[in-house]
């Protein structure tokens, strides 16, 4: 009870802070030094009483302090410590305060490394992060309290459903907040140089390992939702194009297109009005998603437990931030400045522009294929639904000619390129299609656009492998990154072109077999844990080559909350995954077993760590050149 | 005046773009199904739950009077509650009761029946589901209200005193 | 230039070998297309409520009574509404949905090619 306490009046105490430091900000812009010692002592208050806040969350839930009705809420006392520490930030509460825990950190790691920027910059980044800090304050504060009492005291709690229970999905928020809250950093600079007409080369160069740091978390954030879903959700699908999901996508998507400009940027002045646009956007794709997501506008699997009161705080807050960034680019933007467009067609800005085209395109497939149906209900009342097929339809031919522009853009001078030493370039892409075609036509898959596809992913592959050997370690993050995205691209259309399932209904002892696989179900056995009993199923399973492997899928049931799941056995290696789940069936004494064998599953993982490997390399290589 | 245009414009979108959202928090109903009502009851072969004959929907329902058709099972627990409403809607003469038992074992539903009592004059047995997905239903427990071989109301989950005195009111 | 022109004219002789449709591919890809109804935001294929059970083994039945893909999709639409369907249909409700993002490519053409490249030579 007296963490409740001690939590809640740090953020009260907190939010008095972000007022404090505004209101200091604003009274002494024009003679700034003396803000300089005051203003990092105010931040690291306010950062230091956000800490005390969520470790108070935190101890109640591993003290079990039911008295908290966030507590009280989502956990239970046979729930194990892991997951009870992870249940602080798998509720709508909890996360609002991991929101504001990576608010306030970044804004101090951001004074910190910035001192020898500009002071009136330094304020003004400080004043915009404010804005949104102090919005979150009142947002949990008003709405969404952790710390919120209720008596009389249960004496136990509801639980957290248990398909959150997996440790992917436990530091899943973290690290995708670290990416997506971080690019508020982003936000905020950009309104600040914008109003002091000062982004330019210099604030491209400073600002980009922010946009490095915010990518590489947010890839990996991403990363670990699709592996969770993997595991916890569906039968061996990692991507759904759940609204949720996209909602991550999308500012990803911003962050990536921002990255290639900040390269423009970073050596010559143009772009500069799209930079500002971008930076913008990148953080209100982010308050959007967290608008979709919590308000109860959108229902899927992933949702928060929704409230509309919250929704309109949140929307309103969100176009807030919007309105005032419009008002600030539309009024202090100069564009003037920018020594224009000098540069042939044939050169590498020109790659990097037709990228940044592509990625909104596929940027406002993401975008209107989850809000429409929205837009649809609202101002005609009718439902539908905008599923998988929709994206991959829109997607995919576009998909092409990216993979080709990625594998030759890098590879085009700064201002020109010559035409004539071209024909090393074209010969791969033969053999890419041959070998493509080799491929398709060898399993029987009739589709064409199967054929382009992989020959433009493996392209991409064979161009940056060989960069790689050949050039070594001049431009070594964009290679890797590059090389990594073909590796995705090719690990989940082969995943999908050589997936094969078997589904039968089995009982106990009985067998399964097929021309590719033989599934022996041996039997069943009881197991208790601290908080679930289950039934493990033993298979035996026999592929075509005579391999055997035994997979013990379960099915299990929770005591709190009082809920089944089923839990799949997957055999990882580097070549396929083996998949199997079982469900029970009404009323039969059979199960019915589901048997899946997915290649290159673990190589769609390897490759977007490999992708955010790359932003590592460039992040280190920036933080070296001074 | 160029000048002044775009930003003007983009406002006015965000300015909309806001309105539609606002409303759409208002409806808290976005992403439910709209529930079809007024098409054909289509023409299906099914399995009598009592005599084990196979019959066609189009035989069951071609009275003029009113059917009321349940989806129940024995395994469906808000079953036991709307129960009583169904034994009392059956003491009305101009409706006919008529029951698809769902993903059910005859014995299962027997001892139902025998426990709670029968409000049906005719049951439909449905053991794989497959009926209630072609009539166009969500699962157990649902009703439909037919007339004149047309599904004209659906009631989604169980039945209670507000939807009984509805279909008191459709049936006079 | 003659490898190309070689590749091409062997890649056109080749005929298309096309996949006979297995029937459980075919299910697999009309459940994968069809919304569980009872579920949050899963397909029929992932999901083993005992709605998608039942669908699927209708599924099943129409595919064996031999109606084509599209007239499944038709089927289902006549009893649940457009929102079964994840593939939205193109019609007048989806103009916009299918067209905007394509309208929007061409306007991002347009505008690099004014901006940057007209002011080529």
């Amino acid at each position: 009870m007296l963490l409740s306490v001690i939590g809640n009046y740090s953020l009260i105490l907190g939010l008095i802070m972000g007022l404090i430091i505004f209101y200091f900000s604003a009274k002494n812009f024009k003679n700034p030094k003396l803000l300089d010692a005051k203003i990092l002592s105010f931040t690291f208050l306010q950062f230091f009483l956000v800490v005390i806040s969520f470790l108070c969350l935190i101890l109640s839930f591993v003290v079990s302090d039911f008295s908290n009705e966030t507590v009280f809420n989502n956990s239970h006392t046979t729930k194990p410590i892991f997951y009870k520490i992870a249940g602080t930030w798998g509720n709508h509460e909890g996360s609002l305060l991991l929101w504001l825990l990576v608010l306030t950190l970044f804004i101090l790691i951001f004074l910190v490394r910035t001192k020898n920027q500009p002071i009136k910059y330094r304020i003004l980044t400080l004043v915009f992060q404010q804005i949104i800090i102090i919005g979150f304050f009142i947002f949990l504060i008003k709405t969404s309290n952790p710390f919120n009492f209720i008596y009389p005291i249960p004496t136990e709690g509801l639980g957290l459903n248990p398909i959150l229970q997996d440790p992917a999905l436990a530091i899943h928020p973290p690290i995708l907040y670290l990416g997506y809250v971080g690019s508020s950093i982003i936000f905020s600079s950009v309104l600040a140089a914008t109003v002091l007409n000062i982004v330019s080369l210099k604030w491209a160069s400073h600002i980009k390992k922010w946009v490095l740091s915010s990518w590489i978390f947010l890839t990996l954030g991403i990363l670990l939702g699709s592996i969770w879903a993997y595991y916890e959700l569906g039968w061996g699908g990692f991507w759904f194009w759940d609204p949720v999901e996209n909602v991550s996508l999308m500012p990803w998507l911003a962050l990536t297109t921002l990255l290639h400009c900040i390269l423009v940027l970073e050596k010559k002045l143009i772009l500069t009005s799209w930079v500002i646009i971008l930076s913008i956007s990148t953080f209100a794709l982010s308050m959007s998603g967290t608008f979709l997501v919590r308000s109860g506008i959108l229902n899927s699997v992933h949702t928060f437990a929704n409230d509309p009161e919250r929704g309109l705080f949140i929307l309103i807050f969100l176009f807030s931030l919007i309105f005032l960034s419009l008002f600030i680019f539309f009024y202090f933007h100069n564009s003037s400045k920018n020594n224009a467009n000098n540069f042939f067609w044939l050169s590498k800005e020109t790659a990097i522009i037709v990228n940044n085209w592509f990625m909104m395109y596929f940027l406002s497939v993401v975008l209107i294929g989850t809000i429409y149906p929205i837009f649809l209900d609202v101002l005609s009342s009718q439902k539908i639904s905008v599923g998988p097929p929709f994206y991959h339809k829109l997607i995919i031919p576009f998909l092409i000619p990216f993979l080709l522009i990625m594998a030759i853009g890098p590879k085009l001078k700064w201002i020109k390129s010559n035409i004539e030493n071209k024909i090393y370039l074209i010969l791969p892409l033969i053999i890419s299609i041959m070998l493509s075609i080799l491929i398709v036509k060898n399993f029987s898959f009739k589709f064409l656009i199967n054929t382009i596809l992989i020959s433009s992913a493996l392209y991409l592959f064979y161009i940056t492998l060989r960069d790689f050997f050949s050039k070594g370690f001049k431009n070594l993050a964009q290679n890797i990154a590059h090389f990594g995205f073909s590796l995705l691209i090719l690990s989940i259309l082969f995943n999908n072109l050589f997936s094969t399932e078997i589904i039968t209904n089995l009982k106990v002892g009985e067998t399964f077999e097929n021309t590719k696989a033989k599934i022996v179900f041996e039997g069943v056995s009881q197991k208790e844990e601290k908080n679930y009993k289950s039934i493990v199923a033993k298979f035996l399973i026999e592929d075509s080559k005579g391999k055997l492997e035994n997979l013990s899928p379960e099915l299990r049931i929770y005591n709190q909350p009082n809920i089944a799941t089923s839990e799949a056995d997957i055999k990882t290696t580097l070549l396929s995954d083996k998949f199997i789940v079982i469900n029970i069936v009404q009323n039969q004494e059979f199960f019915n077993v589901r048997y899946q064998v997915k290649p290159f599953m673990l190589w769609i993982w390897i490759s977007v760590i490999l992708i955010s490997f790359g932003g590592l390399v460039s992040f280190i290589k920036k933080e070296y050149e001074k | 005046m160029k000048n002044k245009l775009l930003p003007i414009f983009i406002t006015f979108i965000f300015v909309i773009v806001f309105a539609i959202f606002y409303k759409g928090l208002k409806e808290t109903n976005i992403y439910t199904p709209e529930t079809k009502t007024n098409y054909e009851v289509p023409s299906l072969l099914v399995e009598l739950f009592d005599t084990n004959e196979i019959v066609n929907t189009l035989e069951i329902f071609n009275s003029d009077k009113f059917y009321l058709l349940n989806i129940w099972a024995s395994w469906c627990v808000p079953c036991k509650q709307e129960h009583p409403i169904l034994m009392e809607l059956k003491k009305n003469d101009n409706l006919n009761l008529i029951g698809i038992n769902y993903k059910d074992t005859k014995k299962n539903g027997n001892n139902f029946l025998k426990e709670f009592g029968n409000p049906y004059d005719k049951i439909i047995f449905d053991n794989k589901g497959t009926n209630a997905i072609e009539l166009g239903a969500y699962g157990v427990p649902e009703t439909f209200l037919i007339s004149k071989n047309r599904i004209i109301k659906k009631y989604i989950g169980p039945l209670n005193n507000v939807s009984m005195e509805e279909i008191k009111l459709f049936i006079k | 230039m003659k490898i190309l022109k070689l590749f091409l004219i062997i890649f056109f002789i080749f005929p298309n070998n096309s996949l006979k449709a297995d029937n459980e591919v075919i299910k697999n890809k009309i459940t994968k297309n069809l919304r569980c109804l009872i579920c949050q935001g899963q397909s029929v294929y992932d999901s083993d409520s005992e709605f998608a059970n039942s669908l699927k083994i209708v599924v099943d039945n129409k595919i064996n009574e031999g109606l084509s893909e599209k007239e499944i999709y038709t089927y289902f639409q006549s009893k649940y509404g457009d929102w079964i369907l994840y593939d939205p249909s193109f019609n007048k409700n989806t103009y916009f949905l299918w067209l905007l993002p394509l309208l929007i490519f061409f306007l991002g053409g347009a505008i690099i090619f004014y901006k940057f490249l007209k002011k080529q030579k």
